[in-house]
């Protein structure tokens, strides 16, 4: 039903680390193999080996440029998936019912047997985290893992979408946010966690915790007196060297 | 209301059966969980790969790369049978022949080489995971002309880090993770170690440390660190003894560690007239000597209860015999060395090189603390807890790649060195069977005997001219003239220059070149265009100049085009392979590890794998080590080496589950089920070190008796890192006229200038490179191994093509815009080339992604792929030899120490070119080997 | 956005039919018979085949059906519901009007408002979109209903009406153009906003995720042909304005009045054209592109 849930129970989503993304695309392949392989259809590949390969995946990284106003410009890298809006408007423009949001946990999903392919919720989402399947001819998004968080198959530790489990640097998070007391809701808290396009009032689910601040090592004075020399002239130092070695 | 929602099956099982091997897509091999299912055929199929968690390497986490395994797997591109070639080298013509004819005919080419001369067969191996194994297979046929990639790779590195501490960065060593609080990273974009730095990296900034990025390019790892260090190329040596002279100006070093363990005050010859002048004074026992401070005395550096002086002289007859550490101060506090002395070249301004020279300190200093164990050291002495520095330093190919590498390197080490920061608490550690001083590593070997195996293993440490790997006449004993005065310490041999060597037949003329995993007619060589001619050329009689090439490759690759014989391997899932504590295994800082690859799934091809196809050689031709005691065939397959060859008794190429019952670890006898073993344990085998013994490890007693133990040695073998490289003084001398072995005279001065024990930076050659003002440079993306990448459906969406990376001020400069294509000119050879602008680089450095530039046909790719099209290689402009200099000599593009290409010297100049519809130059297209892939992919195995 | 042509000919074919069936419900004109049958024909075609058309760009067309299902959030589903419901209601009275000479106005009425409603949703699912801020206001319903109208009121023969529709149109098309381009600058959505990185400097797109295209660039990202957008605005108001009211105010024939019909909707395909050729859908930000 394309109705929006009044309220979930959880709000599962990932947080991102811009401060730690090095840009590997691992979590992009690692989504690719997992929902490939399971929940729904395939995700094709056309052309695959051709002149112009073109393929569906459900998290892509994207990177980017930043030029403060002193300082280097600065480069930052930006995976992005399913948000998991709160408001999701991808879910209410859907004519057949087909996208959803889970009331149990805000996971969006969208229910294949029933989508007809017109890419209108794709249209509607700010972020370009819906892609056409060519093959299957339905929409695909992330599915935070659905068919992994709560598979019993699964030992416990790996009840996490395949991208966070396999996230090198560790810059992936999942967790509920709906709960202010959970390790990613803290992360949020401590870390300055934002919304992407606030603007567009999706109230994401997902967040992004912004990187540190970069090229602030102080150039002098504050720690100067650490590298005061303690002569000038080698002979010096060695006359140096010898009166310390004697206080060791 | 709570909308109708479908019903929804949480627990889909996930697959039929779990099998746990290593990655094969780069050289950190991960430990992997390949998920099998059934499908409606009733066959197993790899239908998903994730880490494995327990492994010590990866710990659940996995790359794109090898999360993508199953494209590779899987790859269209993948060889199918033994290959005869029909049409002219380099067309890509060939026949499908049996088994039984490709082995006969690699037979029949070596039997009479091996009898007559052995050193005509070239073997060479690329980025081989079997060293320990293909090394020993060279070593029986009697050839010295075996290598692997390290030369062009990183020996640098390499050797520079077992040259100084007795271990090097590479994979063998690690950032303390857990208790570092300042990484400081030079030149690396995404490493051999691949995993664990991203791990590392992760953990450290989530407790908030500093990371510090030095490298002209800000991408990844350099995009995370908090500080960057966008430095010129090449000047890095500069920079960091620039650092270590504020440092010690400042007296912020480690005196205690330097007097204690390293040679800082082991005393050296000051008799100019004297043959040792600059050696190190010794004792009858070969040890070094020094001052204790306790008694005054002269001593051997490692008597019980001697505490070294870091200061004192020793005067014999009217000559001083200085501490290394006089000669340090001496050379490390001039002027030359002053932040303000060396800012311009190094592109830092002089205040930024003091604060990160300060912070630096005060973490080593002022955030030092101490850990709870109570370890002796190999005096005896006895220390209640460990010291820890928490400063740690990582670097790869962005320092060694350049000919002043391996003095770069050293000056690294040093830093790292006085600050007391190797292994210690918070510094950097070595992994097992790392620390080994360069002393403990063979010597290279070069004594053949026709119809014997040579007189011991190829590649070693030389100590000095005596080792160089000479004929009597003096001229190179080897093909690629390693372990020559032209570049004395080339400790993994000169892989690059093996084909121009052998084309030229200097030194000499070689028969058949047998080359493995390596795409040497591509992206590994320097100067493609003329190596693919190399390859191809033919003497007045028509024949080949390089008469025959056999080659080993799993996918239809560049190379497969210019062989004459075909071996097919498997893929990493279809075959058994040992990453093994001979070679380069997975050992972690505070264990000792190694694994196995097993065959997951059987090949659905004629395919084997090439270790199996040298147990068969081996035997066919007779090498000692491949027959039995009946002339037959040894070892059937690799997996039976793997289990039974032992190289001294009781070690063998895996460590783990060994005696009789499997219950041994290091050392003991061979045991038959040891592969079940590995596989019942996940494809690895972990010892760890025990507490107490996990820092301090070179002079660690109880670390030393641990390592005995599990076979690492056969004795302890304590030793103090050389921050006074003495095999490169005892160079130094032969070239101001000592001893009986002499380089020429061409090659004099740059002994004498290059191979200073102390390290040094050199400006690299620049003559000819006038009017080329440009670095360029490449990266490997982190989602792409080498060309192998590109067959991969997945990965190839990502990176299909490459365009030149350009800085702001020179896409100005050249009214460029993105998308705009550039003539790209060095003193060797011209590309043109689609370009893109990028803010966050030196602005006088350019770059591109490596290997991504593909030739048509190859790799089962269309003609049109992006890869053949607007892809292209740097590796055209780069040339193994210098622009002439008007000597009449040919000066090599490398390291004068290690042999070391200098793929990142490359100068060039840009101008804006008309838009065009393939990037230049182009190779024309290659007939492919295998069918053409199919057009779209829906991958699912069940 | 992808201008793509099974969704132009679907929203401008099906806009004139229903916009026709609009006039006919409402009787203007009624007629009967041969004559009925023929307006109603061109109706039907027009709003079936645009439909029809409509459906060429669904991944599971075979499941169309199921597009009926969400009235209450879906702008799409309404619009198949009153798109139906309109074309049956039509149908009946189109049927009593060709066959039994009956014009049974309630049902007229009430056809010809569901037709129009039919316009009105088609155009909410574009108008209702953030995303695209350029289609985000009020202005895109009018002018899809005016176009509808005036169209209608063009094939229905209503010259007066046309008449002043038609310069309706043309006015309401012109201020869609000219308050549209200030829309994506309104929305407030900026490279800066998408990334949240709009903190620490000025942010630009550097490597894309993929070096080839993907479903979200080929779909929402469309640079080509909008360099001449200025010249094909111009066509477009002349071919949908100009021309026909010239051609209807000349002495009437039904030459030129067919001539009119055909400008007109020449002007509308390319003013269609136009209205995704130009559209910038937000997601362009993060390529760097819109
Ligand atoms: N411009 C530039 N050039 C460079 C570098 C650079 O930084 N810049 N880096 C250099 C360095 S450090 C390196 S290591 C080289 C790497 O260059 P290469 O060692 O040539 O690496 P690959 O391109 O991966 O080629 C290895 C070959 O092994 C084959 N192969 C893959 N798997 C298997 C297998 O299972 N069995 C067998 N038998 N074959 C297999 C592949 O198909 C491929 O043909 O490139 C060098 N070239
Ligand atoms: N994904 C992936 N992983 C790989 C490989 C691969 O192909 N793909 N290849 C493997 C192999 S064979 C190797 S050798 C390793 C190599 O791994 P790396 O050592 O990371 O090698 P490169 O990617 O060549 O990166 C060299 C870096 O040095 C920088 N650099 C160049 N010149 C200078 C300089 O003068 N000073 C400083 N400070 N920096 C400089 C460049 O900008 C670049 O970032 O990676 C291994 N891992
Ligand atoms: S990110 Fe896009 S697809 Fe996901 S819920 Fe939000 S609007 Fe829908
Ligand atoms: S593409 Fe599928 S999920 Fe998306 S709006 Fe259309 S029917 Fe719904
Ligand atoms: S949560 Fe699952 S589906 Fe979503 S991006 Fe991660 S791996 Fe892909
Ligand atoms: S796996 Fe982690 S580090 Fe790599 S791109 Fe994804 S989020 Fe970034
Ligand atoms: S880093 Fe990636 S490619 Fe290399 S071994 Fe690990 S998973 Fe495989
Ligand atoms: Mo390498």
């Amino acid at each position: 039903m394309t109705e929006l849930p009044q309220a979930t129970q959880k709000k599962l989503g990932l947080v991102i680390d811009l401060d730690t993304c090095v840009g590997c695309h691992a979590c992009v392949i690692s989504c690719k193999g997992w929902n490939t392989e399971n929940y729904g259809a395939p995700l094709s590949d056309q052309d695959a080996y051709g002149a112009d390969p073109s393929g569906t995946f459900l998290n892509r990284v994207h990177s980017y440029e930043v030029q403060p106003d002193t300082g280097p410009a600065q480069l930052f890298h930006f995976p992005k998936s399913c948000l998991h809006c709160e408001d999701a408007p991808c879910v209410t423009v859907c004519p057949t019912g087909a996208s959803y949001k889970r009331a149990e946990d805000g996971i969006v999903l969208v229910n294949e047997s029933d989508c007809i392919g017109c890419g209108l919720c794709a249209w509607a989402c700010p972020y370009g985290a819906r892609e056409l399947d060519q093959a299957a001819g339905v929409m695909k998004k992330c599915t935070l893992c659905v068919d992994r968080i709560y598979n019993d198959n699964l030992p416990e530790e790996d009840r996490i979408p395949a991208c966070v489990r396999t996230c090198p640097s560790g810059a992936r998070h999942f967790g509920d946010l709906g709960d202010p007391d959970s390790d990613v809701s803290q992360l949020v808290v401590a870390r300055g966690g934002v919304d992407l396009m606030p603007e567009q009032g999706t109230k994401p689910v997902n967040k992004y915790l912004p990187p540190r601040p970069k090229d602030q090592m102080p150039e002098i004075d504050v720690l100067a007196p650490f590298l005061a020399p303690i002569d000038q002239e080698p002979k010096g130092f060695l006359g140096w060297l010898d009166r310390t070695l004697d206080k060791i | 209301m709570t909308p109708k929602q479908p019903v929804l099956d949480l627990s889909p099982p996930v697959s039929d059966e779990i099998r746990k091997t290593t990655c094969y897509m780069c050289a950190c091999r991960c430990g992997i969980n390949v998920h099998m299912k059934t499908n409606a055929d009733g066959d197993m199929k790899v239908a998903y790969i994730e880490g494995n968690r327990d492994h010590p390497i990866n710990k659940g986490v996995l790359c794109a790369k090898g999360s993508a395994g199953i494209m590779q797997h899987n790859a269209p591109a993948r060889l199918r049978k033994p290959l005869k070639r029909v049409g002219e080298r380099g067309s890509g013509e060939f026949e499908e022949i049996e088994w039984e004819e490709a082995l006969q005919i690699a037979t029949d080419w070596l039997a009479p080489i091996r009898a007559n001369a052995p050193e005509k067969l070239a073997f060479f191996t690329g980025r081989d995971q079997s060293q320990s194994f293909t090394s020993y297979w060279a070593q029986n046929f009697g050839t010295p002309n075996y290598a692997a990639h390290g030369g062009f790779c990183s020996v640098n590195m390499a050797a520079a880090g077992i040259y100084t501490m007795g271990g090097a960065f590479w994979e063998f060593g690690q950032p303390d993770w857990d208790h570092t609080k300042l990484f400081m990273l030079f030149g690396v974009a995404e490493d051999h170690d691949s995993n664990p730095i991203k791990m590392g990296i992760g953990k450290i900034k989530a407790r908030g440390a500093r990371v510090i990025g030095v490298n002209p390019i800000r991408t990844g790892y350099n995009a995370v660190a908090d500080d960057w260090v966008g430095i010129t190329p090449g000047t890095d040596g500069l920079f960091i003894l620039s650092m270590i002279h504020c440092l010690m100006k400042a007296g912020r070093i480690d005196l205690d560690y330097l007097a204690r363990f390293t040679d800082a005050p082991a005393l050296v010859n000051g008799d100019p007239g004297s043959p040792e002048f600059g050696l190190f004074l010794r004792d009858k026992n070969g040890k070094q000597q020094v001052i204790c401070r306790k008694t005054g005395k002269l001593t051997a550096f490692d008597q019980p209860g001697v505490r070294p002086d870091l200061s004192a002289t020793h005067i014999i007859g009217d000559i001083t015999h200085r501490p290394v550490f006089h000669h340090m101060a001496e050379k490390y506090l001039t002027d030359d060395y002053a932040p303000e002395d060396v800012a311009d070249r190094c592109g830092i301004p002089a205040p930024r090189i003091r604060a990160i020279a300060t912070e630096i300190a005060r973490v080593a200093f002022d955030e030092a603390f101490e850990l709870d164990h109570e370890w002796t050291d190999f005096r005896g002495d006895v220390h209640k807890t460990m010291t820890g520095r928490p400063v740690s330093f990582h670097a790869m190919r962005g320092i060694s790649a350049h000919a002043n590498g391996f003095q770069t390197c050293r000056a690294l080490h040093t830093l790292q060195i006085i600050l007391g920061t190797v292994e210690v608490p918070g510094g950097f550690r070595f992994k097992p069977p790392y620390p080994k001083p360069a002393t403990a590593h063979p010597k290279p070997h070069c004594g053949v005997t026709p119809g014997k195996p040579l007189d011991g293993p190829h590649l070693g440490f030389v100590q000095g001219p005596a080792d160089l790997a000479l004929k009597n006449d003096g001229t190179p004993a080897r093909i690629d003239k390693a372990f020559t005065w032209e570049n004395p310490m080339s400790a993994h041999g000169l892989m690059h220059m093996v084909i121009s060597n052998a084309h030229a037949g200097d030194p000499y003329k070689i028969d058949t070149l047998f080359m493995y995993m390596a795409n040497m007619s591509w992206n590994s060589s320097m100067n493609t265009g003329g190596v693919m001619k190399m390859l191809t050329d033919k003497d007045t009689n028509g024949d080949y100049v390089i008469p025959r090439i056999i080659y080993s490759d799993a996918y239809s690759s560049e190379m497969v085009a210019f062989a004459d014989l075909i071996l097919p391997d498997t893929t990493y899932l279809e075959r058994h392979d040992c990453i093994s504590l001979l070679d380069r295994p997975i050992c972690e800082a505070d264990a000792a590890a190694d694994a196995i690859r097993w065959p997951v799934v059987e090949p659905d091809r004629d395919v084997r794998g090439f270790q199996s196809v040298l147990c068969d050689l081996g035997a066919r031709l007779g090498l000692p080590g491949f027959v039995d005691d009946t002339g037959g065939q040894k070892y059937a397959d690799y997996a039976d080496y793997i289990t039974n060859h032992e190289r001294r008794p009781g070690i063998g190429p895996l460590a783990g589950f060994r005696g009789a019952d499997g219950t041994q670890a290091g050392r003991g006898a061979a045991n038959p089920d040891q592969l079940n073993r590995y596989i019942q344990n996940g494809g690895f085998f972990t010892h760890h070190i025990p507490d107490g013994a996990q820092y301090y490890k070179p002079w660690n007693n109880a670390y030393q008796d641990w390592a005995v133990e599990t076979g690492l040695y056969d004795a302890p073998q304590p030793y103090l890192f050389s921050l006074y490289a003495e095999p490169m003084r005892r160079f130094q001398l032969a070239a101001e006229g000592h001893g009986d072995r002499q380089p020429p005279d061409h090659l004099r001065d740059r002994i004498k200038h290059t191979m200073s024990p102390l390290p040094i930076w050199y400006e690299t050659d620049q003559q000819g490179n006038d009017g080329f003002t440009i670095t360029a440079l490449t990266q490997r993306p982190m989602a792409m191994y080498h060309s192998w990448g590109s067959q991969n459906a997945w990965l190839r969406q990502i990176h299909g093509h490459n365009p030149l990376y350009l800085p702001t001020k020179l896409m100005r400069a050249n009214d460029l815009q993105d998308g705009d294509w550039a003539r790209v000119t060095s003193p060797h050879g011209e590309i043109t080339v689609p370009v893109m602008e990028m803010a966050s680089l030196n602005e006088n450095t350019v770059w591109t992604w490596n290997a991504i530039g593909k030739r048509k046909g190859a790799w089962a790719l269309d003609d049109a792929a992006p890869e053949a099209t607007k892809g292209f290689l740097l590796n055209h402009l780069i040339h193994e030899l210098l622009p002439p200099k008007g000597d009449g000599l040919r000066w090599s593009n490398a390291d004068p120490i290690t042999g070391q290409a200098a793929w990142f010297d490359l100068k060039v100049k840009i101008e804006k070119s008309p838009a065009q519809t393939e990037s230049k130059p182009t190779t024309p297209k290659q007939k492919s080997p295998v069918a053409a892939a199919p057009k779209n992919l829906a991958w699912k195995s069940r | 956005m992808h201008p793509a042509p099974s969704v132009i000919f679907f929203s401008v074919f099906s806009g004139l039919g229903f916009g026709l069936l609009f006039w006919l419900g409402l009787g203007w004109p009624s007629p009967t018979g041969v004559v009925a049958f023929v307006f109603f024909a061109i109706a039907y075609v027009l709003a079936v085949g645009g439909l029809i058309a409509s459906t060429f760009h669904l991944g599971r067309p075979e499941r169309a059906l199921k597009a009926f299902s969400q009235l209450k959030t879906s702008w799409l589903s309404r619009e198949a519901i009153c798109a139906v419901a309109a074309l049956l209601l039509m149908a009946v009275y189109g049927a009593g009007a060709v066959f039994l000479d009956q014009h049974w106005r309630i049902i007229g009425v009430l056809g010809g408002l569901l037709s129009l409603g039919t316009v009105f949703t088609t155009s909410m699912i574009y108008a209702q979109l953030k995303t695209v801020p350029r289609w985000n206001m009020p202005l895109t319903p009018l002018n899809f209903l005016s176009l509808s109208v005036a169209g209608g009121a063009l094939l229905a023969g209503q010259v007066t009406w046309a008449l002043w529709l038609i310069l309706m149109a043309g006015a309401v098309q012109f201020a869609t153009w000219i308050i549209g381009d200030t829309r994506f600058a309104a929305s407030g959505t900026t490279l800066a906003t998408a990334t949240q990185l709009g903190q620490i400097g000025s942010v630009r797109a550097f490597e894309p995720p993929h070096t080839g295209t993907n479903y979200l660039l080929r779909e929402f990202v469309y640079v080509i042909g909008r360099k001449h957008a200025f010249k094909l605005r111009v066509i477009a108001l002349l071919l949908i304005c100009v021309l026909p009211l010239i051609l209807l105010l000349v002495p009437f024939s039904h030459a030129a009045g067919g001539l009119a019909v055909l400008a007109h909707v020449a002007g509308v395909l390319t003013a269609r054209w136009l209205f995704f050729a130009q559209a910038e859908h937000v997601v362009g930000l993060y390529y760097g592109k819109r």
